[in-house]
């Protein structure tokens, strides 16, 4: 009876496909082991996520079609004008400053190989001190009446509003090198040590130097590891709101409101046609970025 | 002769560097030491409105003190509830990512069909998305599910996060097929292979999600203000913003105890740490 019920089941189109595509036992493993995972994602991002996009060309009450008018309203917003400008701008400042920040230490390190490990520990320890912990000091630091300030007024310059004025986009650009040294170091660091010695000593007995091996083949070497590191600092860079947030809180100095802080005011407003429309738009922004990239990276790497 | 100049000198780039790592500690820690009087006049211009002057700061304080961690640890029941908070959001997202993201992460690394390919490059698309993004979508979810204001509406999305498929797909990837092939014709089902062979073989890396996903929880704060209303469920990276600033000491003291755990981990995982970064740098 029940292997009766099996060949029929088989014989269904669905199923059959299914099978066939290659998720039956035989040739890989069974599909339950996605199962909870991906139906937890289908719940809780990607089923809702259709609905804001739905919403986002309703009007407010969500009663009738207004078509691309939230869109309208938010790309006209000039808090989202602001936000979005502000947040490019972090990106395309802070995410090159650590890439190279960071790939100049690590060659640093990996000449040094006696010291590494220690050093590695060293730069790591930022990414694991929690925002909560190390604000404090920020805004010891940073504060008008704080120790740099201090420590100007002393020399017997003028002090500077850190985080009064657009002084706060770099200190906010420091905190994020300050945390993310570490992890990118250990990030280039692998790729480093996975180029082959002999391309090396190759190219010393060319008579290459310093500069020019690591122009000629430290670099291209490195070019597929490029992809990851960029990658994770993208999304390391989203998270510096926590810092923006524990220091100068839901209104800070507008060179540093982030597009962050705007989908949380948003939100707390209860003005939810502004944010499904911004949603839908942060969301293709950075796909479409991510498409760009793996494009490039697929096509040279 | 030259080569050890060299080589001091590069050692000497990436130690003064590291003074930007340690001198932070030093500051939280001497700062939790000092006495009430010395530290509000030290610090009490930049941290307590309405004071006159500079800050200013001591490496060693002048009369070391417990007295701060004993104030806090006594007199400040809402710590030790936040504490519990953290605690209970960490572990609960922890087991959830073992229980789902881990066989999910299996599945990837062992499917290798075309779907399987298509989907997780969707996985790592999701991973990329800011908070930000997920975030209405995730308060409807919430919101029908009745979830809002409670724990589960922060262990159960981080539960579904991606990003531990990610690292510990890496690991399983690694694991040579004929291994596997091996174990299929000596009969065993999916589940032993899974059990004795995956598990065993991918500990390196389900030990990296595990302390990279550690750090993350222990530090969370855009969920928390999102989704949780009753102040008395927020975990401790909120805490600082709820205290007045007129007690310094306890401000720093509390630092420190939240510093704790996030340190304790990362230097007992560090090498799994290492092995989870590593290991994601490499392009499949």
């Amino acid at each position: 009876m029940l292997i009766h019920m099996r060949k029929i089941l088989k014989n269904i189109p669905i199923i059959k496909a299914i099978r066939t595509t290659g998720l039956n036992r035989q040739r890989g493993v069974g599909i339950c082991f996605l199962l909870p995972s991906l139906l937890g994602i289908c719940w809780f991002v990607l089923f809702p996520f259709a609905d804001v996009v739905r919403r986002s060309f309703l009007s407010a009450t969500g009663t009738h079609l207004t078509g691309l008018e939230n869109y309208k309203v938010v790309l006209s917003n000039e808090a989202f004008r602001l936000a979005a400008g502000n947040t490019a701008r972090f990106f395309l400042v802070c995410v090159p400053l650590l890439l190279v920040f960071s790939l100049g230490l690590a060659a640093m390190l990996h000449h040094i190989p006696r010291h590494t490990g220690v050093f590695k520990t060293l730069f790591l320890i930022p990414m694991a001190v929690p925002v909560a912990s190390i604000v404090l000091l920020w805004r010891t630091l940073f504060n008008d009446q704080g120790l740099i300030n201090g420590w100007i007024v002393g020399l017997g310059g003028s002090g500077i509003s850190f985080m009064g004025s657009s002084t706060a986009f770099s200190v906010l650009v420091g905190s994020y090198i300050w945390k993310n040294l570490g992890y990118d170091v250990i990030l280039w660091l692998a790729g480093l040590v996975g180029i082959p010695e002999s391309q090396y000593d190759a190219a010393k007995v060319d008579g290459a130097g310093a500069i020019r091996i690591f122009w000629h083949i430290t670099l291209p070497n490195l070019f597929p590891s490029l992809y990851t590191i960029l990658v994770l600092s993208l999304i390391n860079a989203f998270k510096v709101f926590r810092e923006a947030y524990l220091v100068a809180g839901n209104y800070p100095h507008e060179s540093i409101y982030l597009l962050q802080h705007l989908f949380n005011n948003w939100f707390r407003e209860l003005s939810m046609d502004k944010l499904y429309a911004a949603a839908v738009m942060v969301a293709l922004a950075v796909l479409v970025l991510i498409l760009i990239l793996r494009r490039i990276f697929d096509n040279e790497g | 002769m030259r080569l050890r100049i060299r080589q001091n000198l590069l050692t000497c780039i990436p130690l003064l560097l590291s003074m930007a790592v340690w001198l932070p500690l030093a500051f939280l820690v001497s700062g939790s030491l000092s006495g009430k009087q010395e530290i509000s006049e030290l610090l009490g211009p930049s941290l307590i409105s309405g004071k006159e002057g500079y800050a200013d700061w001591n490496l060693f304080p002048q009369y070391p003190t417990l007295r701060s961690y004993v104030e806090l640890l006594l007199d400040s029941p809402e710590f030790f509830v936040m504490f519990w908070n953290s605690l209970w959001l960490t572990a609960g997202s922890l087991v959830g990512q073992l229980l789902v993201a881990l066989p999910a992460a299996w599945w990837f690394a062992r499917a290798g069909t075309r779907f399987g390919r298509w989907l997780f490059t969707a996985y790592i698309i999701l991973m990329i998305m800011p908070f930000q993004v997920t975030m209405v979508s995730n308060y409807f979810a919430l919101n029908t599910a009745g979830l809002l204001d409670t724990h589960w509406s922060i262990v159960l999305p981080m539960t579904f996060s991606t990003f531990p498929v990610y690292i510990m797909y890496r690991f399983f990837k690694a694991i040579p097929q004929s291994m596997i092939e091996a174990a299929q014709i000596d009969g065993a089902s999916n589940f032993q292979i899974f059990f004795h062979i995956g598990l065993p073989l991918g500990k390196a890396g389900i030990a990296s999600a595990m302390v990279l996903g550690f750090l993350e929880y222990w530090n969370l704060i855009e969920q928390p203000m999102t989704f949780l209303k009753t102040k008395s469920r927020w975990p401790l990276s909120l805490f600082l913003p709820e205290v007045s600033a007129a007690n310094l000491g306890i401000l720093f003291a509390a630092s420190v105890i939240i510093l704790f755990p996030s340190i304790l981990v990362f230097l007992f995982g560090q090498e799994y740490l290492e092995k989870g970064l590593a290991g994601s740098g490499v392009k499949e």
